[in-house]
């Protein structure tokens, strides 16, 4: 394989893994800082490195992230085999082994693994992304003008012609025409832009209390989001030196080079 | 003590503090080294900058550093001492009531200390409980539902076993259950953080007060839910209050939401010493104000009143204390520490 090919296939690869969301956050796991380390060998066999932000971070969520991680490299037809690995986790063996052997969480984990299916624990929090980025998409409106009343009446053809102002807004509205899509919510452009996740119209007397339930899903997705975010960049801090002075994490955690250590005036106090 | 800019004072109950050992000298394996961890994790991830530690210190920080931490250098009046055993991590365990009782026997005017249990003993539950009664004469213990043991996987705070030790807290008047239901640690693919067993228990022992640490976080729209059909339900803002400091915005939404569900009289305040200090907490949350957009979608409101309430006067009812004798007591003390 020569090198543009092989860089070819390493841009392919970081960009499925760009789609691969960790369930509990709604979020890329690239941009989440989980992937670690990508690498294809001569053969088409790749290597996805991958951690999270905690040793205890929940198991079922693991497996299910490195399963997806391994299903998304597989689309692309010049892979002949994923080996995602799992770092510093309590259960790496469990997850590794397990997704390697194509095992699910049941068969991987055995008595450790209670009843229901990893699908069940997929659905939730699909449904939980489908709100989160319906509410962002619906507050963007409403900052921008929109009543109640011409939200509940708005149509998918006019949501998708729509600019949308402010930056989380602009982000969101492909995201969740991608999962309307993905719910079966979205037949034609005339039909509703803001359902349920069972597909039904919110009435606009029901609007207000639809609100409410998306808003308290967003705020408990925010709260691990920024928990995760925290943890991971305490546990794999990495030395910030391009022009921006260790702060005293950087000290604590030995990550600043004895240069920089040297040259800095402030110490691990 | 906190004062006011007016001069008002303030009485600051600490609902949710730890006198830990995670030292590697305690760690019992990888798992004892990956749990202080990851708490450090958090106090890194959400402390100003200004007010982070070392590891090391924040392994083993003894009893003199907690209540200088507190009491001296810190606005708290009074604090309660939580117990979390995890003698499967740590070989004297990571923060037992023995632990406890030593900072509290050593202050114990400023120290509330309370126990904890595993109804998955049985039978030694209920003589655990007894004897945390007669030792140290506990009015609370502090449970955790996760925990692992043998195969277990977690209980549910509606099990049998748990309803015949809940059966005789009340019968011995400890009357305050606090219960961790927030990040989860270590869950498999059961969710043994999840909230809704509260609603049976709180229902059936009305004589007890539940006390949700961590108001469940993530699972806050749960936990308003029950708590508002159950009276004897509060919300303990342990983890909660730090957001005050990286994301104030997001710290509104929180408190916007238990104050519109629960109200001014049903939440504790918390540091969760050591994760956290309480003295930067305090100081930002006395001198926050709610946004007013989220004033108006709410109805809510964060008044000085309010504040009081969930800083002191809540955690006092519950825990019967009287502030002004408690003032008068404390005055003679600081005198006393500062002779030494």
């Amino acid at each position: 394989m020569d090198r543009r090919t092989r860089e070819h296939h390493l841009a392919e690869v970081w960009e499925r893994l760009g789609e691969v969301t960790d369930p509990e956050l709604d979020e890329p796991v690239t941009e989440l800082g989980f992937v670690e380390r990508v690498d294809v060998d001569a053969a088409g066999v790749v290597e996805v490195d991958f951690r999270l932000p905690t040793y205890w971070c929940a198991a079922n969520f693991a497996f299910l992230m490195v399963d997806d991680i391994r299903i998304a490299v597989e689309g692309a037809d010049w892979v002949k085999g994923v080996k995602p690995k799992l770092q510093d986790h309590m259960y790496a063996d469990e997850v590794n082994r397990g997704v390697g052997d194509a095992l699910s969480f049941k068969d991987a984990f055995g008595k450790l693994a209670s009843d229901g299916t990893l699908d069940d624990v997929r659905k939730k929090f699909r449904i939980k992304a489908f709100q989160r980025r319906q509410e962002m998409v619906l507050r963007a409106l409403r900052r921008q003008g929109f009543d109640d009343a011409s939200l509940v009446e708005m149509d998918l053809g006019t949501l998708e012609a729509l600019s949308i102002e402010d930056e989380e807004g602009t982000r969101q509205k492909p995201r969740y025409l991608r999962i309307l899509r993905e719910f079966g919510c979205a037949p034609e452009p005339g039909a509703p832009a803001f359902v349920t996740p069972d597909g039904d119209r919110i009435t606009a007397a029901a609007f207000q209390k639809h609100m409410e339930e998306l808003r308290g899903v967003r705020i408990n997705m925010e709260f691990n989001g920024a928990i995760c975010r925290g943890l991971l960049s305490t546990r794999y801090k990495e030395a910030k030196l391009d022009g921006e002075e260790p702060t005293l994490v950087d000290f604590i955690h030995g990550n600043v080079p004895a240069r920089a250590r040297a040259r800095s005036p402030a110490d691990a106090e | 003590m906190y004062k006011t800019p007016d001069g008002e004072e303030i009485f600051i109950i600490d609902g949710h503090t730890h006198m830990w050992d995670g030292s590697p000298e305690n760690q019992r394996n990888i798992h004892g080294k990956q749990f202080v961890e990851c708490f450090y994790a958090y106090h890194t991830a959400l402390s100003p900058p200004e007010e982070l530690w070392t590891l090391e210190q924040f392994s083993k920080y003894g009893p003199q550093k907690m209540y200088n931490d507190l009491f001296v250098d810190g606005p708290d009046d009074m604090a309660i001492l939580q117990s979390t055993y995890l003698k499967d991590f740590y070989k004297k365990g990571f923060n037992t009531i023995e632990q406890n009782a030593e900072v509290a026997k050593a202050y114990p005017d400023r120290f509330i200390c309370n126990g904890s249990f595993d109804p998955r003993d049985g039978e030694l539950a209920l003589e655990y409980i007894h004897f945390m009664k007669e030792t140290y004469d506990i009015q609370g213990v502090k449970l955790y539902t996760a925990e692992w043991k043998g195969d277990s996987r977690g209980w549910k705070l509606n099990d049998p076993n748990a309803y015949r030790c809940f059966e005789l807290c009340e019968k011995l008047g400890i009357k305050n259950i606090h219960v961790h239901k927030g990040p989860t640690i270590i869950p498999l693919d059961k969710d043994a953080f999840d909230v809704h067993d509260v609603d049976h228990a709180a229902t059936d022992f009305q004589g007890l007060n539940w006390i949700i640490e961590h108001c469940g976080l993530p699972r806050l729209d749960d936990f308003c839910w029950i708590a508002v059909q159950e009276t004897n339900v509060y919300g303990g803002l342990a983890v909660a209050m730090p957001f005050i400091h990286g994301k104030p915005h997001y710290f509104a939404e929180v408190m916007s939401e238990l104050l519109f569900w629960l109200g001014e009289d049903k939440l504790l305040f918390a540091s969760d010493y050591a994760i956290w200090t309480p003295k930067w907490i305090v100081d930002k949350f006395m001198a926050y104000e709610l946004p007013d957009e989220i004033k108006k979608e709410r109805g809510v409101d964060l008044t000085m009143e309010s504040k009081k309430k969930i800083m002191g006067l809540n955690a006092a009812k519950l825990y019967g204390i009287d502030i002004d004798a408690k003032k008068k007591k404390l005055e003679n003390e600081t005198i006393a520490v500062a002779a030494e």
